[in-house]
């Protein structure tokens, strides 16, 4: 069964020159434990998809289309009955874990309260129990001191790693990643990768993982959207989006990526119209095709 | 306002409260420098609020300049006493209206004196805002120019500016000013009156620059200046201070309306410009005595505009300079 | 910490130390000859050399400094042989005026210094805080822009303008309260009350206004920052988000800088105490500067200085406590 399936979505903004669709009438598909990257350039609207399918898009846009989270329909939920999806069903995990973070209050805190939030009636010793696993399900050596240390006191990538503990801990069916490694040097990254591909394993929770980094989707997902000015432009399984990319846009991110095997020639620039700046075929534009 | 709110004593509140963060404005993005005054310009004009507080204080400053001209025309000078507008029999108050507002003294006169309100008023602005003025340009130039110092070069430059900052705001400003003013012969007050007063409100600007400048000097642009070969000084002034350039002039127009109000209460006190030289805050310590029976001549409105109009100002340039740098 | 406290504690001394001898200095350097304004009329110049003596006037600038900055720790002894005044710690010296001592008049006015002190805090901080939240919760509203007009013109008013004009209303015009009047609390409670509330209200007004926008501006910047985003993520219900993740962080920059801006005030508010004839260490050294009375003005210099450097340590002291980051962890 379908674990969440957005269609239509749109978020608008209004602005001094009339109003802005930051995304527009996108759709998305993601199976029960299946992995689904979207993928883009700042400002092409994957942050603001990640913020609308919980709701958390700024007050002063708009947001309609219909967001299904198994069966039941978020668009259009009280903000009760969505603060109980939140951090229980759906989890986030941003970009940058030191801001994140509260640096006022130790990290076991700011885990139980999430798990304490969604499961009334449990005492500070359950729920710090439950800091403690979540710690150590993400490798955090040490625990149970560990948990009474503030943010400031952990390295970047350990910083992420509580953040993923934190959004674990209520074991939720869909876990949304924006650009979870980007504020991360390149060989955490590589670890937080891997530890998000081991949760998936053992698990089966959903991952929606959004950034700009190539690299970065070929490894973790299975589908890939990518998104240019708020639409989808191109979708499909990651093997044939690398292979065999139909969409101007598309081709043009794949081709900026220098490779090591390539001959040594123009490093080629995204133009603003997605078109191959060194070349002449332009491409109709496909607003997604066969998933 | 930087450092002399209420009453006059180190309030670090109110130096930090007229605006939208415990500090002054964040260190700016830089390189957008460049691109600032003409968006800054633009979008300060459609405010209503700093046009308006803008535009009284062209006003003043217009009324100031031409004091001379408009004393020529009102006829009277703000020395000369009147005995024909004052009843002697009845303690020197004003005849007629509103504080004897007649043809020939359009905002009345003194009582007791029978001066001219409207001359008093007019040069009265003079003194106050050149004061203020001046007190500004100083603790602008000592106060960035020694906080880019102690920003930049760190160490014992730091260490020794940063002790005189200290030692400068641990001081009791106003006792200090009082003492000192009134120890000293009249002569050159005015001049006494700038110097007293930015020698105590330089810290306050400098202590915001050093924060700033300590972050910028981290960032890339500064690391690449110094990789191309600038030296300190350079750098300092070329690719430092234009970043600040906002701060600066948020924080300056937030220490005029401070710095009036200090000017006005120390001749309150006795001790700032020297009679009959007007001033504004002598008038105000006048009036109150005659209010119960001259409250036309309560001219403390005039000041309390004018230093609204620098706070309102000072505010929404800062806002609005937060809201380029897209806090 | 004890080393931090250290530091902290040694470098405030230092301040302290370069506040008394500026201060000495200036004073030294400006003032005419204490021995005739102590003598008075008729004085002989075989009495002026006397008190010059005695007071060790007659000593180098280094001497004297010496003498009077001794004298605060360990005492002082003026004068030799049958005459000889004993001075005792914290000598601060005799009132050129009054031939009190010094630190008995800072230590009998410094009560209602500080009544008034406290009065004005609480009322500056229930108001500050309260306005602020509020404004910063209705953001944008008509109360919101309302109120941040109302703290912008309540800061432009000179305070003694507001004083005066305060006592007008209220004394005189509409006679709710009484002329103030020097009564000791435990004969007239009421009285002594009422001659705090004008001062307290005026002194209030200034802070209130500038703690509100302090706070206002310091709870909606937390509000977008993106642990709030996070807490919001989570599930959390509104009121928990804004009482633990955003009411901390916003309070307690307000918190060191009321440490501050209280430590200054206990110094005695000048011209409020001035206007109000209140008499308080403010009171007391605006009247010993127009009378020239220099060991008072400099035992108030030193005072109000004393507190400052003390708000200072105490300040960075509880910031440690309350910011993690802050701390110089194990």
């Amino acid at each position: 069964m379908s674990l969440l399936t957005v269609r239509d979505l749109t978020v608008t903004f209004p602005t001094p020159r009339g109003p802005l669709d930051a995304v527009r009438s996108l759709d998305l598909d993601l199976e029960a434990g299946g992995a689904l990257g979207i993928v883009g350039e700042s400002g092409s609207g994957k942050s603001m998809t990640s913020l609308a399918i919980m709701g958390l898009q700024p007050r002063a846009a708009r947001r309609t289309g219909s967001v299904r989270l198994q069966d039941q329909e978020l668009v259009g939920m009280s903000e009760a009955e969505l603060r109980r999806v939140r951090g229980d069903r759906v989890a986030m995990v941003f970009q940058d874990p030191l801001s994140s973070l509260n640096p006022y209050y130790t990290v076991g805190l700011q885990i139980e309260e999430a798990y304490r939030a969604h499961r009334p009636g449990t005492t500070r010793r359950v729920a710090r129990r439950v800091a403690i696993e979540a710690l150590e399900r993400v490798h955090i050596r040490d625990a149970d001191r560990r948990v009474d240390h503030y943010p400031h006191q952990f390295s970047g990538g350990m910083r992420q790693r509580v953040i993923i503990a934190m959004a674990l801990s209520t074991e939720p069916e869909l876990l949304i990643a924006d650009e979870p490694t980007t504020a991360l040097d390149v060989t955490v990254q590589a670890q937080i990768l891997d530890l998000l591909q081991e949760i998936r394993r053992e698990t089966g929770t959903g991952l929606v993982l959004i950034t700009h980094d190539l690299a970065v989707v070929s490894e973790v997902t299975d589908h890939i959207v990518v998104m240019k000015d708020g639409v989808c432009v191109e979708r499909g399984p990651v093997e044939q989006i690398f292979t065999d990319p139909r969409h101007a846009y598309t081709r043009a991110l794949l081709d900026a990526v220098p490779r090591i095997d390539d001959e040594i020639g123009e490093l080629r620039a995204v133009t603003a119209d997605g078109a191959d700046a060194a070349s002449s075929r332009t491409v109709p534009e496909t607003n997604g095709g066969p998933a | 306002m930087t450092s002399f709110p209420t009453d006059l004593t180190t309030a670090q509140s109110v130096e930090a409260g007229t605006g939208d963060t415990s500090e002054a404005p964040a260190a700016p993005a830089a390189g957008a420098v460049r691109a600032g005054a003409g968006g800054t310009w633009s979008a300060l004009r459609r405010d209503a609020g700093a046009m308006l507080g803008l535009g009284y204080i062209v006003l003043v400053t217009l009324v100031a300049v031409a004091a001379p001209l408009l004393t020529s025309i009102s006829g009277w000078t703000p020395y000369a006493f009147d005995q024909t507008a004052i009843d002697p029999d009845l303690g020197g108050m004003p005849i007629g209206p509103w504080g004897g507002v007649s043809a020939e003294h359009w905002f009345g006169v003194e009582p007791g004196s029978g001066r001219d309100i409207f001359a008093r008023i007019v040069y009265g602005a003079r003194v106050s805002m050149s004061i203020a003025l001046s007190a500004t340009a100083l603790t602008t130039v000592l106060g960035v120019s020694l906080g880019l110092v102690a920003g930049y070069f760190g160490g014992r430059v730091d260490l020794v500016i940063s002790r005189v900052m200290d030692f400068l705001m641990a001081f009791p400003a106003l006792i200090f000013m009082i003492a000192v003013l009134s120890a000293l012969p009249a002569s050159n007050r005015s001049t006494l009156l700038v110097v007293v007063i930015s020698v105590f409100g330089w810290p306050y600007l400098a202590r915001i620059v050093r924060g700033q400048t300590m972050s910028l000097a981290q960032r890339e642009f500064v690391e690449a200046a110094r990789a191309a070969g600038a030296s300190g000084t350079r750098i300092v002034f070329r690719e430092i201070l234009p970043n600040l350039r906002s701060t600066i002039i948020v924080m300056s127009t937030l220490a005029v309306p401070g710095y009036i109000g200090t000017e006005a209460g120390l001749s309150f006190l006795g001790v700032g410009v020297v009679p009959p030289a007007p001033s504004w805050g002598q008038m105000i310590a006048a009036s109150v005595k005659w209010y119960a029976v001259d409250p036309a001549y309560f001219v403390f409105p005039g000041v309390l505009l004018l230093v609204l109009s620098f706070t309102v100002l000072g505010d929404r340039l800062r806002a609005v300079v937060d809201a380029q740098e897209g806090r | 910490m004890p080393r931090f406290l250290l530091t902290r504690v040694t470098s405030g001394v230092g301040v302290l130390l370069l506040v008394c001898l500026f201060t000495f200095l200036v004073f030294f350097a400006l003032s005419p000859d204490p021995a005739v304004q102590i003598c008075g009329k008729n004085c002989t110049p075989e009495v002026i050399d006397q008190i010059r003596g005695n007071l060790g006037l007659d000593q180098p600038f280094w001497a004297q400094f010496f003498h009077f900055a001794v004298g605060i720790f360990a005492g002082r002894t003026y004068g030799a042989g049958a005459g000889a005044i004993e001075c005792a710690a914290p000598c601060l010296g005799y009132s050129f005026q009054s031939s009190q001592a010094v630190w008995d008049m800072i230590v009998q006015r410094l009560p209602v210094s500080a009544t008034i002190a406290v009065g004005a805090a609480v009322l500056w901080l229930l108001a500050g805080l309260a306005g602020g939240l509020l404004s910063a919760v209705k953001e944008g509203t008509f109360l919101d822009r309302f109120t941040t007009g109302l703290t912008l013109t309540s800061m432009s008013i000179p305070n003694y303008v507001l004083a005066l004009v305060l006592q007008y209303v209220l004394v005189v015009k509409l006679q709710w309260l009484p002329f103030p009047q020097a009564v000791a609390f435990a004969d007239d409670p009421g009285r002594w009350f009422a001659n705090f509330v004008m001062p307290w209200i005026v002194l209030a007004v200034g802070y209130a206004a500038a703690y509100t926008r302090l706070t206002r501006a310091n709870v909606l910047d937390v509000l977008h920052e993106n642990y709030v985003r996070t807490a919001y993520a989570k599930g959390l219900p509104q009121a928990l988000v804004w009482r633990r993740h955003a009411l901390r962080p916003a309070l307690t920059p307000v918190v060191t800088i009321f440490g501050m801006d209280f430590a200054g005030l206990l110094g005695g508010a000048l011209i409020t105490e001035t206007v109000f004839g209140i008499n308080g260490v403010g009171k007391m050294a605006a009247d010993s500067i127009a009378r020239n009375d220099q060991p008072v003005i400099m035992g108030v210099t030193l005072l109000a200085g004393f507190l400052v450097v003390v708000g200072n340590i105490v300040v960075d002291v509880v910031y440690t406590a309350i910011d993690p980051r802050v701390r110089v962890n194990a």
